[in-house]
């Protein structure tokens, strides 16, 4: 019975259905199944497939980021039964994502969002154009564990140092990574950044390096 | 009759700027600076401040991009009519703004410095596949807050072609301004003869930021013609097909040709872009992909029909050093953009999309622009008689070579490539040490480099040292980098 249900779980994340993995979770409460082994066993296979044949070069960008999607509307169905059951999913770590001030380059910065919260982060999405301070201050109410910033502009990557120096002098400890268009490893090590990645999958890696995670 | 690519047909134009209408009646844009709202809510469109979204009529938009000028001119440092925008014209510049050079030994992309923008500029100068020269590379070693000027002032002091550029920051505009003035002989005159066009972009989608629409105005005001550069990336900041990303594009650049308009009618303005679609395994932008070349033409297309002169990005290539997969999307992609017809194509020299640039292969591009250019010329009837006349005493002995029309018309018909393409014998390649492409592009651009001179004007440069070296303090810089005069 469960088994069937945790085939449709997969099976939504896979194609990118939204409303099915919502739906799918309502009724995994319903049928009072362990929050938890609703999405070990049924949602994150589904990630983990689409991330696998993502990588294989047999699963594409569109297909990844519904994914993503779905998988994100399952969590927040299922968010509320951790609380009640005072239990809590497994999170790899929590991430205050933006783009910096003066840019308004979204695609790069969301992709990583996605890719970070898909694969078990916890992220705060600040947008775009977001202010050095708003970063260190994010990151303190939430207690953040990295700091993921981008930039897409020759002008506007000299305040991802900025940042750096803010968390610093305001004496927040989370880790801080790169990424954007013009952004190289040499320019993540002037600044003193702690990773750097080229693109939104190489993203995820670094986090969890960043995490300590294999 | 040259070769014209047109990938729409006419019904097909008129569906896209019927849907770009609409989107901008309903959808509207978002424009970001509230000097350029009012401009438009004077001239009665519907603002909602509070979003910072306008919406625009057609009957606005029409009347207000009526007063663009079909044509005009850049002008060479000799007060030479140089580069013409308009009508079929088709001429091709460096790309601009990369952040890495292509180490010609090692192979290596290195962070460029000014001596690496020296040499690319030194080699457009020098070959005449290249109608105008840019601002190619980001000086890495020098502050970010001067960076855009201080690529000017190199552009200015090596080079005599018009130029393609742009600013980073409202201030810096007006200073570049200032500095093109120096050689002009004050604004007015720059605005009478502009010596360079000035690219200016909106965000996807629909998107004109404070500091793009604060360009627009400030270049119309100045009388400096703005290139409008839109890029849609197909898929991802734009619809995912060819067609949905050309109607944002001419969407976006109705919106700002309004804006440009508003602030100055009849100021020279370019429908121009650097679109790409996105590649759904990698994430990135191909330069060089056949369907980037395709919005290009097509949006071409689109505003052409609307009387604006044209601008793209092709001629680049996504690959990281000068192989196979460089020659084909850089030859292919520059010769889509000269069958299309557009007035200034940029990116020639580039690799991994448009971040790293190299002289070498700058001259390797020349060769493919070269190609492209004669093509575009098409076939041309050069003799009374196509060929009878030139028969004459023949008497079936191959003896072409003895003819007149031969000696007399060789040059004109045949493109004559420079020492990069090897149209030798193996013998002779062999005796020669079997060089490759890039072999030579290295030795031919050392004999470029080699026999190059410093165009001479030292009353204006000696102004433009002052301005610069005020600048430059002013952003923390006690020296400018020293040059290689």
């Amino acid at each position: 019975m469960s088994q069937e249900l945790f085939d449709a779980m997969r099976q939504s994340v896979i194609e990118g259905d939204p409303d099915l993995a919502a739906t799918l979770a309502r009724k995994a409460i319903e049928q009072e199944i362990d929050p938890l082994v609703a999405l070990n066993e049924g949602f994150v296979p589904g990630i983990n497939y689409v991330g696998e044949q993502f990588g294989l070069g047999e699963m594409f960008l569109p297909e990844l980021v519904v994914a993503g999607e779905a998988m994100k509307a399952a969590v927040a169905v299922l968010e509320p039964e951790f609380a009640r059951r005072g239990t809590a999913r497994q999170i790899l770590g929590k991430v205050v994502i933006g783009t910096i001030e003066g840019d308004i380059h979204e695609i790069g910065k969301t992709l990583v969002a996605t890719m970070l919260s898909a694969s078990g982060f916890q992220v705060y999405d600040l947008g775009v154009d977001v202010p050095v301070m708003k970063f260190v201050e994010k990151a303190r109410e939430v207690n953040a564990d990295i700091i993921a910033i981008s930039a897409l502009l020759t002008t506007t990557m000299v305040r991802q140092k900025d940042v750096v120096g803010a968390l610093h002098d305001s004496n927040v400890t989370a880790k801080v990574m790169v990424g954007g268009a013009p952004v190289t490893r040499s320019w993540a090590q002037e600044i003193g950044a702690h990773g750097y990645s080229e693109d939104a999958v190489g993203a995820v890696a670094v986090a969890r390096h960043l995490m300590g995670l294999a | 009759m040259k070769p014209d690519f047109r990938l729409l047909a006419p019904d097909l134009v008129d569906r896209i700027l019927d849907e770009a209408f609409l989107l901008l009646r309903e959808t509207g844009v978002k424009v970001q600076l509230p000097e350029a709202r009012q401009l438009l809510a004077e001239a009665g469109a519907d603002v909602d401040e509070n979003a910072e979204v306008v919406k625009l009529s057609e009957r606005l938009i029409r009347e207000a991009i009526a007063s663009v000028p079909h044509e005009f001119f850049l002008y060479d440092r000799a007060g030479k009519p140089a580069v013409h925008y308009g009508g079929d014209s088709v001429q091709f510049d460096p790309g601009s703004s990369g952040v890495h050079y292509l180490d010609p030994d090692t192979l290596e992309h290195i962070p460029s410095e000014t001596p690496h923008l020296v040499r690319v500029l030194k080699v457009a100068q020098s070959l005449p596949a290249y109608d105008a020269v840019s601002t190619s590379v980001v000086c890495n070693e020098v502050p970010k807050a001067i960076g855009d000027l201080y690529r000017l002032y190199l552009v200015l002091l090596y080079t005599t072609k018009p130029i393609v550029t742009g600013a980073f920051a409202a201030h810096t505009t007006h200073a570049m301004i200032d500095m093109l003035a120096i050689y002009a002989g004050g604004r007015q005159a720059l605005a009478a003869q502009p010596l360079a066009v000035f690219d200016v972009c909106p965000t996807p989608p629909l998107i004109w930021s404070k500091f793009g629409c604060q360009n627009l105005i400030d270049l119309a005001r100045a009388g400096v013609p703005a290139e409008m550069v839109s890029m849609p990336l197909a898929g991802a900041g734009s619809p995912v097909t060819i067609l949905g990303s050309v109607v944002q594009h001419t969407a976006e650049n109705l919106a700002g040709a309004v804006i440009h308009q508003l602030a100055r009618p009849g100021a020279p303005l370019v429908w121009g872009g650097a679109p790409a679609i996105f590649d759904m395994r990698q994430g990135t932008t191909p330069m060089g992909a056949v369907e980037t070349a395709m919005i290009d033409a097509c949006y071409a297309q689109v505003g052409k029909a609307l009387g604006f002169p044209t601008h793209t990005y092709l001629g680049a290539t996504d690959g990281k050093v000068a192989d196979y997969q460089a020659g084909l999307e850089s030859g292919i992609s520059a010769l889509i953009g000269a069958l299309a017809r557009i007035n200034m194509i940029s990116g020639a020299g580039m690799f991994d999309f448009l971040a790293c640039i190299s002289p070498e292969k700058l001259v390797l591009d020349a060769e493919a622009i070269g190609m492209a250019k004669r093509l575009a010329r098409g076939v041309e009837v050069l003799t009374d008689t196509l060929a009878l006349e030139m028969f004459a005493g023949i008497e079936f002995k191959a003896d072409f070579l003895k003819k007149k029309e031969t000696r007399t018309l060789f040059s004109k018909e045949q493109y004559l490539p420079s020492r990069v393409i090897d149209r030798g014998s193996i013998r002779a390649w062999q005796d020669a040490g079997s060089p490759d492409a890039w072999q030579r592009a290295k030795a031919e651009t050392q004999r470029i480099l080699a026999a190059y001179q410093r165009p001479a004007s030292p009353d204006q440069e000696r102004a433009l040292v002052e301005l610069v070296s005020h600048l430059a303090r002013q952003a923390g810089m006690d020296t400018l980098p020293p040059l290689v005069l």
